[in-house]
């Protein structure tokens, strides 16, 4: 099989597109932000397990009943048994008991309850120390790249990591889905995911460099994609084996880790995206500048009779 | 070419193996995992020391021990208790059926004090009995007791001579207990606690003074209570959708790839088996982000033997033979995979010096899954294909997916 696509050729709609995406972002978390879960607003979050396809309307009047007025609630689960209740108020024991007895009541049947009650600052601190980790996590990588590859490929590397992280930041926000500390650990591991598929695309780069030794622009923007093509199909199959992971996790794998693998078929798509059209763009760029700015310079060569 | 006999017999022992062991064992290790309390329902509590005392390690270390000592209290197994930067303490009852009465245990101070009579002064105090003296007992009305001893007798029987005749009152806390009044003069150090309801009362309370004070007070700043049910429910389901994800990634692997990807789904089974056997032994706790990383580290495991497959049919289309393709294409992926594996480990163990929690207990699992990875899907997969070439008994490159127009001269 052979994709003969002139991937280098549209680099720069790619690369406009990609830039778009990440103004689209930039203005969406300045415009309406982030739909930050309990774990980073003070508050309770109450899941009661009712039974399926429960009403909602009816839990919310029994939740009025109890002095909330306007009550955030909504119905989740595979089966919609679920009805998430969340305040800002610090609720007690005696007060969720309260609850949970009013709505079996109303329901009939022995409503179970999970419960969340979270000061901000534990939820805040966790997510600083995640980006902590991941910034340097990026350099360490970065050194990693430029010390057995170059640094250009350790540039585009970085650049490419924290676009993706970015860019399900954008979606989160796009579509106002609620962050919880799960997407934390989505967004590492489709770190880890675009990183792989990166190094993977760059090692083919950087063998056939060494084959092909191109000099011109040609040559060059040949040898990228000849390198995207040869690794086109592995990069297809690994993005499609995970997705059968994610996509079932997100049909079946219940309310906890719904948003989590929502966050990772996203992530998937973007970390295969971008190591074809962000990350080996920026180094075929660079790389003509530097080739370019080589030739450039006078040199002295001595004269052969 | 002749047959190797031999190799086939080693390919198939190994196979045959990896399966057995996997069947026949797996459940066993997967029942001796600790599952995490969003897995199997518990109670998670987060101390903060305020800031208006002492605190430093080794303060935090023996609250930590005390809050261990509680919990066995509790009957629960495995209870986790972390020391979080300098001022905090998380506890993990993964398993506790009562979480109100574990977070009304945890939280006790604890701290046993006798009065003199007007109930103000502390004249002697828990950390001054003998460690581990307290247990139930029963008076002569047959009531529940607690039976205590002092380290020091002395002062207990000066205390007791002081203050003959007049009340001397037990607090835990600022509850008060009982207020006996001192009939004799005590010697010898033993003294019992009445006021006790129940038995079982008695006896937890003997197992607080045991356990000893908290040093310091905590105040609670984050819970999390995971219903039984819901947690079983998560499990169950993250099972099934882990299954049927693995089901039709086999298919998908066995069919793009036939041969080399038959190799592949055996050295998933020994991954996923591996990956089982550490979290068991290391005594890793499973977590949702810990299940996310064991399926990230399925994906690199897949990756690793795609890598290598597409890497063989490529050396095939160029008219190599099965044994020097095996041979040119192992060689040149290996490096390839080995950097994409090195970096997301560099990745992993960065986030595990970083991170809290669960941040934590996703780096964990994603470093053993990493590692697992490696040697299934490089170290085994090179193995049972080069057996499988080398025994001559592969020779149609159809067998992975080449078919022979494809294949030009080399």
């Amino acid at each position: 099989m052979n994709y003969k696509f002139d991937f280098v050729r549209y680099r720069k709609p790619f690369l406009l597109a990609s830039l778009i995406i990440v103004l689209i972002g930039i203005g969406s978390l300045f415009v309406q932000g982030l739909n930050l879960g309990v774990d980073f607003v003070s508050g309770t979050r109450l899941d009661f397990t009712v039974k399926q396809n429960v009403d909602v309307e009816k839990a919310k009047s029994v939740l009025e009943k109890n002095g909330f007025k306007h009550p955030n609630a909504r119905a989740a689960g595979d089966q919609k048994q679920v009805v998430v209740f969340r305040t800002d108020n610090i609720l007690d024991k005696p007060k969720i008991d309260k609850l949970k007895g009013d709505l079996s009541k109303e329901f009939g049947v022995n409503v179970t309850v999970q419960e969340q009650k979270v000061d901000p600052i534990i939820g805040r601190e966790l997510a600083r120390n995640a980006i902590i980790g991941i910034l340097i996590a990026c350099a360490f990588i970065g050194i990693y790249v430029a010390f057995r590859f170059e640094y250009r490929f350790a540039m585009a590397t970085v650049v490419t990591l924290l676009y993706d992280a970015f860019l399900i930041i954008t979606f989160f926000s796009l579509f106002q889905i609620e962050v919880d500390l799960f997407f934390i650990a989505a967004i590492l591991t489709i770190i880890g995911y675009s990183m792989n598929d990166t190094i993977v695309v760059f090692d083919r780069i950087r063998e056939n460099e060494e084959k092909l030794q191109p000099k011109t622009w040609e040559q060059l923007s040949g040898m990228v994609n000849l390198s995207i093509q040869q690794t086109l199909v592995r990069s297809i199959n690994t993005v499609l084996t995970v997705l059968f992971g994610a996509l079932s996790l997100f049909l079946l794998g219940g309310e906890g880790i719904r948003n989590f693998s929502l966050a990772l078929v996203v992530g998937l798509f973007a970390g295969a995206y971008s190591s074809i059209f962000i990350a080996s763009q920026i180094w075929v760029i660079w790389k003509w500048r530097s080739v370019k700015a080589g030739k450039d310079e006078p040199k002295l060569s001595p004269t052969t009779e | 070419m002749k047959i190797k006999k031999g190799k086939i017999a080693i390919f198939i022992t190994i196979v045959v193996a990896i399966l057995v062991l996997a069947g026949t064992t797996a459940l066993p290790v997967w029942n001796k995992i600790t599952k995490g309390l969003d897995l199997q329902g518990g109670f998670e509590v987060l101390y903060e020391a305020p800031k208006d005392q002492k605190v430093d390690r080794a303060i935090l270390l023996d609250v930590a021990n005390a809050l261990e000592r509680r919990i066995n209290v509790l009957g629960v197994s495995e209870p986790e208790i972390s020391i979080e930067g300098n001022n905090r303490i998380r506890v993990q009852l993964a398993g506790v059926k009562d979480p109100a009465k574990a977070r009304d245990l945890l939280g006790k101070q604890a701290e046993l004090t006798f009065r003199e009579p007007t109930g103000k002064t502390p004249v002697i105090k828990g950390a001054d009995l003998k460690p581990g003296s307290a247990k139930l007992s029963f008076d002569e009305y047959n009531s529940p007791v607690v039976a205590i001893e002092f380290k020091d007798g002395k002062k207990f029987e000066d205390i007791t001579k002081k203050y003959i005749g007049q009340p001397l009152p037990i607090y835990l806390d600022e509850k008060e207990l009982s207020s006996p009044v001192i009939q004799n003069v005590i010697s010898g150090g033993k003294a019992t606690i009445s006021g006790q309801k129940t038995p079982e009362e008695a006896k937890e309370l003997a197992s607080l003074l045991n356990a000893g004070a908290l040093p310091i007070k905590l105040q609670e700043v984050q819970s999390f209570a995971v219903d039984a049910s819901l947690g079983h429910q998560s499990m169950r389901d993250t099972l099934i959708a882990g299954g049927l994800s693995v089901l039709m990634i086999f298919i998908f692997v066995i069919g793009f790839y036939r041969l080399p990807g038959l190799v592949a789904v055996t050295t998933l089974i020994a991954y996923t088996y591996l990956n089982l056997v550490i979290f068991a032994f290391l005594k890793v706790t499973l977590t949702l982000p810990g299940i996310a990383a064991f399926i990230l580290g399925i994906g690199m495991a897949v990756d690793a033997n795609i890598i290598m497959s597409e890497r063989v049919r490529e050396e095939l289309r160029v008219g190599r033979t099965l044994k020097s393709a095996m041979k040119a294409g192992s060689k040149r992926s290996f490096l390839t995979i080995f950097d994409a594996n090195f970096t997301t480990m560099l990745a992993g163990a960065v986030l595990f010096a970083f991170g809290t929690a669960g941040v934590k207990g996703f780096s964990v699992a994603l470093i053993v899954g990493i590692l697992c990875s490696f040697v299934t899907a490089v170290g085994l997969s090179r193995w049972l294909m080069s057996l499988l070439i080398n025994s001559n008994l592969v020779k149609n490159p159809v067998l992975f997916r080449v078919k022979e127009d494809e294949i030009g001269e080399l």
